[in-house]
């Protein structure tokens, strides 16, 4: 309500993002869930090792048990004790294109979970709320299917060569002048993979004596890229611009540790949505402060392209800022096109330089020509240059849906982390239990979900993370909703007390990461 | 039928304990060994509550009965 005055006016709209504090009655007894899973894996251990118990998980071999033990680490202790009984709510495998309704094949675990056999049964129509399907580009039939085939037919299926030996097609050149003019940069490249394209480019942009300024909740690829690059790393609380800002001024003091040289580059790391919080990066103060200092930003727009802005250009657009302010924005054609599939995009000098220099370009393989023509077909679907208005309608459908579910969960009192306008829509468990639970009534109940729990969040903050997608309608919005608060109210997942108020933007002070009124 | 509505409500708050000490998902080996655990301790701690909380609650009274036998004589003894 006051966002939009503070900052000196740098909001163009409210930003409304709140993490609910996890209530002590429900931290303590997540706790005593852990500490019987513990004893009870103590229990197992001492049996297995006294050959009591039939010993399944992986061990090392007897000429080995002198040497440093390899499963001992808490990892391992994790795996094979608590992990373990709740495995069968991942790796379901499905059997149909991930678009809105899906099938999964049905499997059944005679010996709790270690291993798993399929009955030969086929769930149909399991409403889809876990593939990562923004806009619905994920189909078997229609446009972007056409086009796709044509390619095939046309080009193959396998480049056989890296890009810079024999691997350039003509599509790929289309596909990255396409990209450039969608996300209104001067030019842009496309990489197979948007994993490697993080931990490949990261390495080739940054190096030893210059500092990385990233997130605490960065993504794996840009965390290996970061460490690849031989550059210092410096973490900053979660989208917390006062931690940024103490870190940035620091380094222009300080400068480097030892010998106090001014740092040869300073690179901010944020992601546009964080996957697991579903919270939106502060971009316009990032971007003041990047220019305030002298420093380089990049941006992961991973889960933002497609899916934020009023006509899907992401982040930026979202916000109303320019580009080009932005050094490198980087983003997956996974999650909102329907494809496989990482770009770059930036300064012509920038995309040049990654062209020769990047270990992504140098050695692995490009794009698959069914892929590029997949996304050619989506962005021109968006962009509205196909001629239909159906790029548009999806966006707006995608918003709506956000707004509706988000608003309808936060009413029945589930604790629903993250911004508003993030199709990401994590729910807290925080039970062990519930984690194996959640997963397997929603299951039952013909709807499929992701339950996340360590080490991908904090121990006691397990969750269950919804993707919405424009795909949805109403009606199977509705569905998902009715048998989600059934399942929470058999499961009492509803703790929310309500005391939640909108992320005002008042300065910060490292007591509190919650925003109530006290 | 109030007995149903009472077992179902039971049943659902044993399905709440169950879930937060996670012996949802423990073996069937495992749950008759902790529950028989939760048991012998609860009767343990109900003797002991029986036992002290018996003694220490005559006693309180008979100290209380004495206090107050005492101070209606006193005032009596005032008053004259």
């Amino acid at each position: 309500i006051n966002h939009i005055v503070h900052n000196g006016g740098l909001y163009k709209r409210p930003f409304n993002e709140a993490f609910e504090e996890t209530p002590m009655l429900i931290a303590v007894l997540t706790y005593v869930g852990y500490g019987v899973l513990t004893l009870f894996g103590y229990l197992r251990d001492f049996m297995r090792q006294w050959k009591i118990e039939k010993c399944q998980n992986a061990t090392e071999r007897e000429e080995q048990k002198d040497f440093v033990p390899l499963y001992q680490d808490f990892e391992n202790f994790y795996n094979r004790n608590l992990y373990m009984r709740i495995r069968d709510s991942w790796n379901r495998p499905i059997c149909s294109v991930p678009g809105a309704k899906v099938d999964m094949m049905e499997r059944v675990s005679h010996d709790y979970n270690w291993t798993f056999t399929y009955t030969g049964r086929v769930i149909k129509d399991v409403i889809n709320m876990g593939s990562y399907n923004y806009l619905g580009f994920a189909r078997n039939t229609g446009a972007c299917q056409e086009a796709a085939a044509k390619v095939l037919s046309q080009y193959g299926a396998g480049v056989c060569s890296t890009r810079q030996e024999m691997g350039n097609l003509d599509k790929h050149e289309e596909l990255e002048k396409l990209v450039a003019r969608f996300l209104g940069v001067e030019s842009a490249m496309v990489y197979g993979m948007g994993f490697a394209t993080n931990s490949m480019n990261i390495p080739a942009l940054v190096g030893k004596g210059c500092l990385i300024l990233s997130d605490e909740l960065n993504h794996a690829s840009l965390v290996l890229g970061a460490r690849l690059s031989g550059a210092t790393i410096r973490i900053f609380k979660h989208n917390n611009m006062q931690s940024l800002e103490k870190l940035l001024k620091d380094a222009i003091v300080h400068g480097q540790p030892r010998t106090r040289r001014p740092w040869k580059k300073i690179l901010i790391l944020v992601e546009g949505i964080y996957s697991m919080e579903g919270s939106i990066v502060r971009l316009p103060e990032v971007i003041a402060l990047k220019k305030k200092y002298k420093s380089y930003l990049y941006v992961d727009e991973a889960h933002s392209i497609g899916a934020l802005g009023p006509t899907g250009r992401g982040v930026v657009e979202y916000f109303g800022l320019n580009p080009e302010d932005v050094d490198v924005m980087m983003g997956t054609f996974t999650k909102s096109f329907g494809a496989a599939g990482g770009y770059i995009g930036g300064k012509k000098e920038l995309i040049d330089y990654l062209k020769t220099c990047s270990h992504s370009s140098a050695y692995a393989t490009s794009m698959s020509p069914p892929v590029v023509e997949q996304i050619i077909t989506s962005v021109k679907c968006i962009m509205g240059e196909d001629g239909t208005t159906v790029g548009e309608a999806r966006v707006q459908q995608l918003a709506e849906n956000t707004r509706y579910f988000r608003r309808r969960l936060k009413e029945m009192g589930f604790i629903i982390y993250g911004n508003e306008d993030s199709p990401i829509v994590p729910l807290m468990l925080y039970m062990p239990a519930k984690i194996g639970a959640f997963g397997r009534e929603m299951l039952k109940r013909n709807i499929g979900v992701v339950v996340v729990g360590f080490p991908a969040t904090p121990i006691i903050e397990s969750r269950a993370r919804f993707c919405l997608s424009a795909d949805h309608t109403k009606e199977m919005l509705d569905t998902a909703l009715k048998e989600t608060s059934e399942v929470g109210d058999l499961l009492q997942l509803k703790y929310s007390r309500r005391r939640l108020v909108p992320l005002l933007d008042r300065p910060f002070d490292e007591t509190t990461y919650e925003e109530t009124e006290d | 039928m109030d007995v149903k509505g009472t077992w179902s409500s039971l049943y659902w708050l044993f399905c709440q304990f169950e879930l937060i000490t996670c012996s949802y998902l423990m073996e069937p080996w495992e749950k008759v060994l902790f529950y028989s655990f939760n048991l012998a301790m609860a009767g343990l701690l109900l003797y002991t509550a029986y036992v002290c909380m018996a003694f220490h609650l005559s006693s309180a009274f008979q100290l209380l009965g004495s206090f107050l036998g005492n101070q209606r004589e006193n005032a009596l003894a005032v008053v004259k």
